[in-house]
């Protein structure tokens, strides 16, 4: 007897919505489930409710993974409220599974009492062998801990589009849209942008498109009619609180293009973008592609060498020249780096961190590439490198390097990485008018040119492009002359150089705001220091804390190398520190050798972002001390 | 009135550095350089838009000796910084100086994908079958057998002929030439110039530390004229000191063989003619070695196509007439958005 008929039909009776201040779902199926595009469309309709949300797609390595298995699970998780948001959420208070081995997988991350609404129709033999399971857990009282609602999705997904002809395999490629609509009636979001959107992709064949629409409106219809439980009848989420503007959402990946894009026009230079696919990286590479009409040129390279010469070769021929990659990649390009370092060239250098060590796990998250980017290279051979917070803050990053690069004629070197690169969250969108423009001025004058001497103030050297008469001379790889640029093995010029090149990036520090805090007083008994993507979990902790009374503070560092001028003092403020990083300790390291400070750290390599209590936990720990 | 007076014709010390030449005294370097120093003159070439980029190796000291744009890289990746130059200006006319471990060992892959994009430059690869700068030790090209430090009993490897992988590579213009041919060589390098698209010359090169007289059994001048075949477009493949050797199609065979004039029945008709453009010709006049065959100097293949920096400009035009106009607010804006009132 199928299961949805033992549920009662709505008798009429209206129910109000329960409030709910903010809520987590995660929906997971099989990775040709088209769990991401689902995902993608709960977070445009629910920004457009006027909700504040973050997002994270977790999904296998593997493209199309042997259906039914748990390595081929794909999740999307987001985290929508009335308040402000900043992670994808802790635990997660509705799953939505479409096959047993999602169940499985996902289930760790659902709270205790939260709602599991599992496809039965997937719940067959099979692929409940293939998720390891011994009984169906549907059956055993093993969820017993969960709100379950068991609905055979497949089944029902094939009645509603059963009119459109379509062969079995292709009508079940719709139960992700019934699953859709069903989580939509659930948590009272709008359709249209979703069918909108239908329309859209499916331009070319109608059918389909029809199809898609019709069962996302019968998993929204059955939400409305079938008496699914005695006491849920649906949530509400009210507005939240949101600055005025026009807003859209966008990913790390998104803002990170579109900021190189905005950061080469503010300096007015054209784009030269070579890259080498890789996993989590080369999103950027796509979207660039499709941007010439902003003068921008991409190249896909043979290898991750070639990708970074080549960007090296624009800069060199007066182009911004931009490469990127991911753990990996960076790791080959370590010696063409050091060419760009000691020819003195603007480049930047992206790093979508990934977790390693070697290939590692290439979809997952982490932290770790610090001390490659900071110090992976041979010789004394110092850049910039910056750390982006969050997917949006991808785009002032990427301007900000940019600016640098060609003001102080350094390799930047960008650090973001898996999770917020492919996260997801509403982006108040910025007026490019409003960012300040610091055209590049290439040297023309053939008067007292010589290639390395430097500018008095920023210690760079003059920019000079082949094709400007007067100024032909030679860079390379080799020890230069500290004026003439000539080859040169003099070992007090070669003190001279490596201190030069030294000063020139610590002297940076002096071009960036003083380091102030993002949470908390400037002094106090616990300063909480992160980089990078740990951002929303460390604020919404540390804010949670201060609102119990607690003495914590939250210090978020952009800028990684050189460190704000600052920061040792304003550390110096606190009685401890605490340094939450997804890596085994590396920022720590960094802090510890130039402050001295004894800071403790928070240390997580499971190719998961942090959760919100995992570091107010070890708040609390250090505050008890 | 101002009179603006034409400048002068740029003469061969207009492309010379005044930096001290560090190479060995006697190296076939030498003589390349001064055929580039008296070719640019020639093909109108001016400084400022002259670029020289270079890997790393005796030969990759090139660009500091000429008075132009030049670009000293790291090993084997001249070709990929060369591309990123072309990418950034395709007005600028650039030469890649390489060697026979930069380009085919440590920047084999490189040299692969600049010839198969057919990006608009001339390399220059500098053979002398050795690796010189780290004192000896045999490269891809040296002949199996070589003795070196890194191999007391002879390489056991079999060398990779450098044309033969260029035109395997895709290469629409592949070209020999030899040090010590002053005239020769100015030549090939202006009509490698003149190609569009990647010109590969590869140049025979004395080593005279670690590899002297590696090529003497065929470029010595007693011997030459018989064991080197000076290609012309369009003319007999006909060599030696009489000009009574030539090639032809063994007949049967889909090969070559050396015959002469006026034995067993050959007559001039039956010797091949030199066509340029023919890819399987190509084929077999760059795989021709030294007993059995002379060896094959001058252009092998030169068969044009369109530039790599042709293909992405065009695009560019494209996109800008297609696309959705270059407006960065705009782009930002593209897609879903919404407002919150104030």
């Amino acid at each position: 007897m199928p299961r949805q008929e033992t549920l009662k039909k709505n008798s009429g009776q209206v129910h109000p919505r329960q409030e709910l201040g903010s809520a987590v779902v995660r929906f997971a199926g099989d990775s040709g489930d088209g769990i991401q595009f689902t995902g993608s469309q709960f977070t445009q309709s629910t920004a457009m409710s006027g909700n504040d949300l973050a997002t994270f797609p977790d999904f296998p390595a593997e493209i199309r993974a042997p259906a039914g298995t748990i390595f081929g699970v794909s999740a999307f998780q987001i985290n929508f409220g009335a308040d402000v948001i900043k992670t994808s959420g802790d635990d997660c208070d509705m799953i939505v599974a479409l096959n047993p081995a999602a169940l499985k997988a996902e289930l760790p991350e659902l709270k205790k009492s939260g709602f599991i609404v599992a496809d039965t129709g997937a719940f067959t033999e099979r692929n409940l062998h293939k998720a390891h399971f011994k009984a169906n857990p549907l059956e055993d009282g093993s969820l017993s801990a969960y709100r379950l609602f068991e609905l055979d999705i497949s089944e029902m997904t094939l009645e509603a589009v059963k009119e459109f002809d379509l062969s079995k395999k292709g009508a079940l490629r719709c139960k992700n849209m019934w699953a859709l609509g069903f989580v939509y009636w659930m948590y009272d979001r709008n359709r249209q942008p979703t069918i909108d959107w239908l329309n859209q992709k499916f331009a070319n064949n109608p059918n389909v498109a029809a199809a898609n629409i019709k069962a996302l409106n019968a998993g929204h219809a059955f939400g409305e009619t079938a008496e699914i439980s005695h006491d849920v009848h649906g949530f509400s989420i009210g507005q939240a609180d949101i600055a005025p503007g026009e807003y859209r959402t966008v990913t790390g990946a998104e803002a990170l293009t579109w900021g190189l894009v905005a950061g080469a026009k503010l300096v007015d230079l054209k784009l030269t973008f070579c890259s080498y696919p890789i996993t989590p990286a080369t999103s950027i590479l796509h979207y660039l592609s499709n941007l010439m009409e902003f003068d921008v040129v991409t190249f896909q390279a043979e290898d991750e060498i070639a990708a970074i010469c080549s960007a090296i070769g624009a800069s060199y021929a007066g182009a911004l020249g931009v490469t990127s990659s991911s753990g990996p990649g960076i790791a080959l390009k370590g010696e063409a780096m050091g060419l760009a370092i000691t020819t003195e060239l603007p480049l930047i250098i992206i790093n979508s961190q990934r977790a390693g060590p070697s290939t590692g796990m290439p979809t997952k998250t982490e932290q770790s590439d610090l001390y490659q980017a900071v110090f992976g290279r041979n010789g004394d051979s110092p850049l910039v490198v910056l750390a982006a917070r969050s997917p949006s803050d991808c785009f002032d990053i990427a301007i900000e390097a940019i600016r640098l690069a060609t003001k102080y004629m350094t390799p930047v070197i960008i650090l973001t990485d898996a999770y917020i690169g492919n996260a997801a969250e509403p982006w108040l969108i910025p007026d490019v008018g409003e960012y300040q423009a610091t055209p590049v001025k290439f040297r023309t004058d053939p008067e007292g040119f010589k290639p390395f001497l430097r500018d008095e103030k920023t210690l760079a050297r003059p920019w000079a492009v082949p094709g400007t008469p007067g100024l032909e001379h030679r860079i390379g790889g080799l020890e230069k002359n500290a004026e003439t640029g000539h080859i040169s093995y003099d070992s007090e010029n070669h003190q001279r150089m490596t201190d030069a090149r030294a000063a020139k990036i610590n002297g940076i520090a002096d071009d960036l705001q003083p380091q102030t805090t993002d949470e908390g007083p400037e002094t106090g008994k616990l300063a909480v220091v992160g980089w990078g993507s740990t951002y929303g979990a460390i604020n919404r902790a540390v804010n949670a804390l201060r609102g119990e009374g607690l003495e914590v503070s939250h210090i978020h560092l952009r800028h990684i190398w050189p460190l704000p001028k600052n920061l040792g003092s304003l550390l110096s403020g606190f009685e401890n520190v605490l340094v939450p990083e997804m890596n085994t300790g590396q920022l720590i390291t960094l802090l510890r050798s130039e402050y001295l400070v004894d800071a403790q750290g928070l240390n997580k390599v499971s190719g998961q972002p942090f959760k919100i209590f995992e570091i107010e936990t070890a708040i609390r720990a250090q505050l008890e001390k | 009135m101002n009179v603006v007076t034409p400048p002068d014709k740029l003469t061969p010390k207009d492309f010379a550095t005044d930096q001290e030449v560090r190479w060995c005294p006697g190296c076939g370097d030498y003589a390349i350089l001064k055929a580039m120093q008296r070719t640019l003159p020639d093909i109108g070439a001016t400084k400022e838009n002259t670029v020289f980029v270079s890997g790393i190796g005796c030969a990759a000291r090139f660009p500091y000796y000429m008075a132009t744009y030049g670009f000293h890289t790291i090993h084997g990746r001249a070709p990929a910084v060369a591309t990123g130059i072309k990418l950034a200006n395709p007005d600028l006319d650039v030469w890649v100086v390489t060697g026979d471990g930069d380009a085919l060992s440590i920047g084999g892959n490189h040299l692969l994908h600049v010839l198969r994009r057919n990006v608009n430059l001339q390399i220059l690869l500098f053979n002398n079958e050795i690796y010189g700068l780290t004192k000896g030790q045999y490269s891809p090209t040296s002949r199996a057998g070589t003795r070196s430090p890194s191999t007391p009993w002879g390489s056991i490897e079999t060398p990779v002929s450098a044309t033969a992988f260029a035109l395997g590579a895709g290469a629409r213009f592949v070209a020999r030439s030899v040090d010590t041919m002053q005239s020769h060589l100015p030549e090939v390098f202006k009509r490698a110039h003149e190609h569009i698209g990647a010109s590969f010359v590869e140049i025979f090169q004395n080593c005279i530390v670690y590899n002297d007289g590696v090529f003497s059994q065929f470029t010595a001048r007693d011997v030459a004229d018989d064991s080197e075949i000076l290609l012309e477009h369009g003319k007999p493949l006909i060599f030696g000191k009489e000009r009574t050797l030539g090639l032809r199609v063994k007949p049967g065979l889909f090969e070559l063989e050396v015959v002469t004039i006026g034995k067993d029945g050959v007559t001039e008709k039956d010797i091949l003619i030199h066509d340029e453009t023919n890819r399987g010709l190509a084929d077999m006049l760059a795989r021709m070695e030294q007993p059995t065959f002379p060896v094959a100097i001058g252009v092998i293949y030169c068969l044009p196509s369109p530039s790599y920096e042709d293909g992405v400009k065009a695009h560019m035009i494209e996109a800008k007439k297609l696309g959705a106009g270059n407006d960065i607010n705009a782009l930002l804006r593209r897609g879903h958005t919404w407002t919150i009132p104030g």
